[in-house]
């Protein structure tokens, strides 16, 4: 469907100029063009019009309702989004004004702050999660031999599992954050910060009327950015928690890998429709911020 | 006596000011740190001092290095061929990403063809669907395409995810090539290809590093489409491997963190290698926005 808009476009666009450069122009934009179409249409267009379709059935919906599990999901996942990320965000750019100072070992820190950004997440997940293991992890480990006393359970209380995989998930994603407003801190003019200074300001009001009325269009930007990205975030739920103790601490992102397992793919499918309501209008904003 | 004064006040400002520093920047270093040099912990400890609690093992080992790679315990059997599989993938991704992104945005940016934005916006588009939704139907399409099990099916995938990310950023990238020298070039006599070609590559190399480290690196460390799309023992890549541990009760956890570590240090050294293109490429394009 793309490509032939683009051609009837191009078509007409030839007919009403008739240089021969410029169509010929045409002619290799669509060439050059075809590879990305071809694998939208393979490999998005198809798969999401047969997602809709398995997901068309309305009786779907009503078994999704009577799902607790489901409806836990829609909690948890609300839960992560807001909490996560405002925590991680309001870290990156705390950390970001930290990252300007100049001192040879801040840039040290720097460098090894990116660790867990530049790792894949398998093994560091796995390492956090042997961690908390409640009878051999180093953590409760070190607290029987500090208060003699068994640690907690960890991953087996709901509520502390998935305040863990918040962690997990702030843990890998904060590094890249908190470059993105240090590169956006590094754009403000120096000069701006001197006047304030000469004026005596302090640094609340330095970054009250300097740094954040410069700084608030990027860090919205990258809030819902972050939002979208964590609403896929498949791997600090699943591989810290399995989505357990009991189907407890699923996410949306998790949950419909579940439903694979079990073999009810239009209950997952399902599951992905009735989070559009709540992606939609995320990415509608974010399209018309990034594409004017 | 009043300068010394304001010295001395200043004197104990600045070390107000580093102490604050530090008490940002030694929690900063040790949230970072703990779970990497758990893991480094574990690769280097004898199978049963792994879980002491102690900061450095009494005896340090390199014997889990050779347990993993002698592949000499039945969960690593092909270490190697996994690791193999994985570097395919990555690379296979790269490529195809770069091919895909680089004529897309040449068409899009350069060319000025008639729908360029739109196909911007429908790739735009794409990027904004959270990958893990995208997830089960691709499971589904790759199933019905016969493409399971086989490198080629996480290659489109990956690159299905990479290429809208890649378009983007070498769009704003070309944007900001002048417009003049197409003119000029054309003048000569150069077809669009021999723009593409002697010109737009050239110019283009510091992004197209930049989008073909981010495409080997997604692609290296992903995890969910792996697993759904690979399944065959001698067919996944390293991170499924790894995931696999978890399914069994007497998982060598040791080997587990071995292995893990080896397979982490790939992308942390091309990272590292790559990190002036990555900061500038990359984050520009988030900025802008």
């Amino acid at each position: 469907m793309t490509s032939t808009t683009i051609e009837t476009a191009a078509r007409r666009d030839t007919s009403r100029r008739a240089g021969f450069a410029l169509s010929e122009k045409q002619t290799w934009g669509l060439l050059f063009v075809a590879p990305y179409v071809a694998i939208f249409i393979g490999f998005v267009v198809f798969p999401v019009g047969y997602s809709f379709w398995l997901a068309r059935d309305p009786q779907l919906y009503v078994q999704l309702a009577a799902d607790p599990i489901f409806l836990r999901t829609i909690i948890n996942t609300f839960i992560f989004l807001v909490v996560a990320i405002n925590l991680k965000m309001a870290l990156a750019l705390f950390l970001s004004g930290f990252f300007t100072h100049k001192r040879w070992w801040v840039k040290v820190l720097a460098v090894l702050f990116v660790l867990p950004w530049a790792v894949p997440s398998i093994p560091t997940i796995l390492s956090v999660r042997f961690m908390l293991n409640p009878e051999w992890g180093v953590i409760n480990t070190l607290i029987f031999k500090l208060t003699a006393e068994d640690g907690p359970n960890w991953l087996n209380d709901p509520a502390l599992a998935l305040s863990l995989s918040m962690m997990v998930h702030i843990w890998k994603s904060l590094p890249f954050w908190t470059l993105i407003l240090l590169a956006g801190r590094l754009a403000i003019p120096g000069e701006l910060y001197e006047a304030a200074s000469v004026d005596g300001a302090g640094a609340w009001h330095r970054f009250r009327y300097i740094t954040w009325p410069s700084m608030s269009t990027l860090y919205v930007t990258c809030t819902l950015l972050s939002m979208i990205f964590t609403v896929g975030d498949f791997n600090s739920v699943y591989l810290l928690t399995g989505g357990g103790p009991a189907d407890l601490t699923h996410v949306l992102a998790t949950l419909g890998i579940r439903y694979l397992r079990l073999d009810q793919i239009g209950m997952a499918m399902a599951s992905i429709v009735c989070a559009l309501p709540l992606i939609l209008p995320l990415v509608f904003f974010m399209m018309k911020r990034l594409s004017r | 006596m009043r300068l010394r004064l304001m010295n001395v006040r200043r004197g104990l400002r600045g070390i107000g000011l580093e102490a604050g520093l530090l008490l940002i920047g030694i929690p900063v270093l040790l949230w970072t740190l703990i779970p990497i040099y758990h893991m480094l912990l574990f690769a280097i400890s004898p199978k049963d001092a792994a879980f002491s609690g102690q900061l450095w093992p009494t005896n340090p080992t390199l014997r889990n290095f050779e347990m993993v790679m002698g592949q000499k315990h039945h969960f690593l059997y092909h270490f190697w061929l996994q690791m193999w599989n994985s570097l395919v993938i990555s690379v296979g991704t790269a490529v195809i990403t770069l091919f895909v992104a680089t004529a897309a945005a040449f068409a899009i940016s350069r060319l000025r063809m008639k729908g360029g934005r739109l196909v911007m916006n429908l790739a735009l588009l794409t990027y904004f669907i959270p990958a893990a939704f995208l997830a089960v139907p691709m499971y589904k399409t790759m199933g019905m395409y016969g493409l399971l099990n086989s490198d080629w099916s996480l290659v489109l995938a990956m690159a299905t995810l990479s290429s809208p990310y890649a378009i983007w950023i070498l769009r704003q990238a070309s944007d900001k090539l002048p417009v003049e020298l197409d003119e000029a070039a054309m003048i000569d006599g150069a077809s669009p290809f021999q723009l593409f070609r002697l010109i737009y590559l050239p110019l283009m190399v510091p992004s197209l590093i930049a989008v073909g480290t981010y495409a080997l690196l997604l692609a290296w460390n992903e995890y969910l489409y792996a697993f759904l799309l690979l399944s065959k023992d001698t067919a996944i890549t390293l991170p499924v491997a790894l995931g696999n541990f978890l399914s069994a009760d007497d998982s060598p956890w040791e080997l587990l963190m071995t292995a893990g570590f080896l397979y982490a240090l790939p992308p942390a050294a091309i990272y590292y290698a790559f990190r002036r293109y990555m900061s500038s490429g990359l984050t520009a394009g988030a900025v802008k926005g």
